[in-house]
């Protein structure tokens, strides 16, 4: 059942999905049409169709338009294309790339999903009268004693439960993620039997609007003071070397260091936008327990205890959660202690909190209050 | 569910089954116009005689009638081949006369969407020329008519030329080529309830426009390619009875008043740009605050209910109207238009279904503001 929640009949229920031409949101429409529902398809265009268009494996240009149609078309429901392409430069190209000038390592498809689907598109889905959004999410919406909870993925390789983590509560229980109970390989299956169009289509891989994953082009074009040059130093401030723009270089990064002979592997620590500097040290330098996180979305209840809380938490997509406590604090503000020092705590990733397979909430790692936060405005 | 109610006419309109049965007549005829045998007179026979029909909707000489792919073909011929040395275009042009000449200069118009012959005036002044002026006979969007003999009159005043996009007119108000004096006009068939594909370029002057599309001698020189003779049969046909039922459409601005009062009356805060000059009879562009365009025109299209959000797109996405930004109406608004047209088959029946519909949403919109 995709919406028991909802008091009518599944032939009254107005389910409008979110198609971004891929087969796992081709899936969904499928399955919700396939249940008895009134299913809508809604694809968003989110950038110009330039020549990245026809790549494979990236989401929402020209083909994948297309696409989304064909597999609507297909399923034998009707299909929607909007123009959000104002909105998604405004919410998630432009801070993206402010966040990169910053020093940071941001995760755009976590904001995407906060403002342009689950604010925009839910706020359109609702206004032309659906009674629930469907996403091809590999995530779970628990029925819980509080209403719903968010759970991770049956299919631990493709639970995106860190990129949905500001969801609130409010979207949530608007939200259905058909897919979530099912392994990948069923997936595929499903849109074999169904015959649909993008059955045998590559999963995508990259940022929808980086091709290539060359981040640090988009950011130079957005930001063009941005790419300026600047020193590689060691821990202790001495130059090592020089860097042609700090936007090049992620915390954790070794890759790019145009700086040799010092015996030991040299890796990015953090950087420092106001002076434009790299910090570079060894691998022990990255390891960090404490990390300072603001932006707090609480899921599990109304809002986080006050006193310390034991969760595991998840600092990056491709990391397990680790045992830490959450603090919260004010504002949004937060700090997880980490049980065992991780490497690589990098500032505007996020910092996802789970009990177990439930996500409790998260928040975007800040810069350490002893690092150069000082230098930040 | 109740039959589609079909109130997108801007976007094209139902054939006339008259229309129809001669395009189909015509292709079952077959033949080439250019052939010198008796079915290829018989085909020349039902192009001259569409010639005339089309001349006779809009007040031409048929001399100066070309038959053309449809009014982005007339528009780009007009604006591209009349040697120009500068091209200015109201802000409001449908965008194959926007696009017709990148370097070309747009103008303004007022707040009721009307062009600004001021401008226009000063436009002119500094213009090398000769000049070429592109304005539109009625806003597909808005469907504000626009000053197009004052347009003229100041052309004169400057030596420059006039060409008057009338697709969105043609058939829906009386159009006088000669009285308004432009030097060519676009009209299109599926506009009037004639085929898709098929249009024509009006010339004052039958020899004023070098050819767009170059090959054999068809269409005295100024169009190449055979002719597409069921689509100009269905087209002279559609013009025929457009021009005999124009009357219908006075009958259509009654209802369309009637439409805008209802509307108003359930939100004060609704309201339509460019009602406060002259416009279409069938044409009501509504903003319902808050609720945008993407939504209504979803919310409706599930309702069984086909407006649209402005000129449609190739891709057929939901985008705001350009049109709306020209008249300086601010974008919020503008974001929550809903073009409605009407055409010769509406019903107040229909109407009604639609004005419940919008209230159904308004509601709904209003629920979730609140």
């Amino acid at each position: 059942m995709i919406a028991p929640d909802i008091d009518k009949p599944p032939a009254e229920t107005l389910v409008a999905v979110a198609m971004s031409g891929g087969v796992d949101s081709a899936v969904t429409a499928a399955l919700v049409a396939e249940a008895g529902y009134r299913a809508v398809g809604v694809t968003l265009q989110l950038y110009d169709d330039g020549s990245a268009s026809a790549r494979k494996g990236a989401c929402c240009a020209g083909q994948d338009i297309y696409d989304a149609r064909r597999a609507a078309d297909a399923i034998g429901i009707p299909h929607y294309v909007l123009d959000y392409r104002s909105r998604f430069r405004e919410s998630v190209i432009e801070p993206f790339a402010d966040s990169y000038v910053a020093g940071e390592t941001p995760v755009p498809c976590v904001t995407c999903n906060r403002t342009v689907k689950f604010r925009d598109l839910m706020g359109l889905a609702r206004d032309f009268g659906a009674d629930a959004l469907a996403t091809g999410h590999y995530v779970r919406r628990v029925a819980g004693p509080d209403g719903p909870e968010l759970h991770r993925a049956v299919d631990a390789d493709r639970d995106q439960s860190y990129f949905l983590f500001a969801t609130t509560r409010d979207q949530l229980a608007y939200l259905r993620f058909p897919l979530g109970g099912m392994r990948k390989e069923a997936v595929r299956r499903e849109a074999a039997r169904l015959a649909l169009p993008v059955a045998a289509k590559p999963d995508s891989q990259d940022i929808c609007f980086v091709p290539g994953g060359g981040y640090a082009r988009v950011v130079e074009r957005l930001r063009p003071g941005a790419a300026e040059p600047g020193d590689i130093v060691d821990l202790q401030g001495r130059r090592l070397g020089g860097h042609d723009g700090i936007v090049h270089f992620t915390v954790g990064q070794r890759r790019g260091l145009a700086i040799g002979g010092t015996g030991e592997p040299l890796y990015v620590v953090r950087t420092e936008p106001a002076t434009r500097r790299v910090v570079v040290g060894p691998r022990d330098a990255l390891a960090g327990s404490e990390i300072r996180i603001g932006g707090l979305n609480w899921l599990a209840g109304a809002a986080p205890p006050s006193g310390p809380v034991a969760v595991q938490a998840k600092i990056r997509s491709m990391r397990p959660p680790a045992a830490a406590t959450l603090r919260a604090g004010a504002g949004g503000s937060a700090s997880v202690a980490l049980d065992s020092p991780e490497r690589g705590i990098a500032p505007g990733q996020a910092c996802v909190l789970y009990d177990g397979e439930r996500v409790l909430g998260g928040g975007w790692i800040r810069r350490a209050p002893d690092g150069p936060a000082a230098l930040r405005p | 569910m109740n039959a589609t109610v079909y109130l997108d006419y801007n976007a094209s309109a139902p054939m006339w089954p008259e229309a129809a049965e001669a395009a189909a007549e015509a292709m079952r005829a077959g033949a080439n116009a250019s052939s010198i045998h008796a079915p290829g007179r018989a085909a020349r026979a039902r192009v001259e005689q569409a010639r005339q029909s089309v001349a006779r909707l809009v007040g031409a000489d048929p001399a100066g009638i070309v038959f053309t792919g449809g009014g982005t073909e007339a528009n780009n011929q007009a604006i591209r081949c009349c040697g120009a040395a500068r091209v200015l275009v109201s802000a409001i042009e449908h965008e194959s006369a926007l696009s017709a000449d990148e370097r070309a200069v747009r103008l303004p118009v007022t707040a009721d969407g009307v062009i600004d012959l001021e401008a226009l005036d000063r436009a002119l002044a500094a213009a090398p020329r000769p000049a070429l002026v592109a304005v539109m006979l009625a806003n597909n969007e808005t469907g504000v008519v626009q000053p197009v003999a004052g347009a003229v009159a100041a052309a004169r005043r400057h030596g420059a030329r006039v060409h008057c996009d009338a697709v969105q007119a043609a058939g829906k108000i009386p159009v006088d080529a000669a009285a308004l004096g432009a030097d060519s006009y676009a009209v299109s068939a599926h506009k009037l309830g004639g085929p898709q594909g098929v249009g024509a370029l009006v010339l004052r002057d039958p020899d004023g426009a070098a050819p767009l599309i170059h090959g054999g001698g068809q269409e005295r020189g100024r169009r190449a390619g055979t002719e597409n003779v069921a689509g100009i049969a269905g087209f002279g046909r559609a013009a025929e009875i457009a021009a005999q039922r124009l009357d219908e459409f006075a009958r259509l601005s009654a209802l369309r008043d009637r439409m805008e009062a209802e509307i108003r009356a359930l939100d004060p805060g609704a309201w339509m740009p460019g009602a406060a000059a002259p416009r279409l009879p069938n044409t009501s562009m509504a903003v319902m605050p808050g609720c945008e365009s993407a939504a209504q025109v979803i919310a409706m299209d599930l309702d069984g209910i086909a407006v649209s959000a402005g000129s449609a797109c190739s891709s057929g996405r939901v985008r705001p109207p350009y049109v709306l930004a020209a008249m300086g109406v601010d974008e919020d608004a503008a974001m929550c238009a809903l073009r409605v047209s009407l055409g010769w088959r509406t019903t107040a029946g229909e109407v009604d279904r639609f004005v419940a519909a919008w209230a159904r949403l308004r509601d709904r919109t209003a629920r979730r503001v609140a």
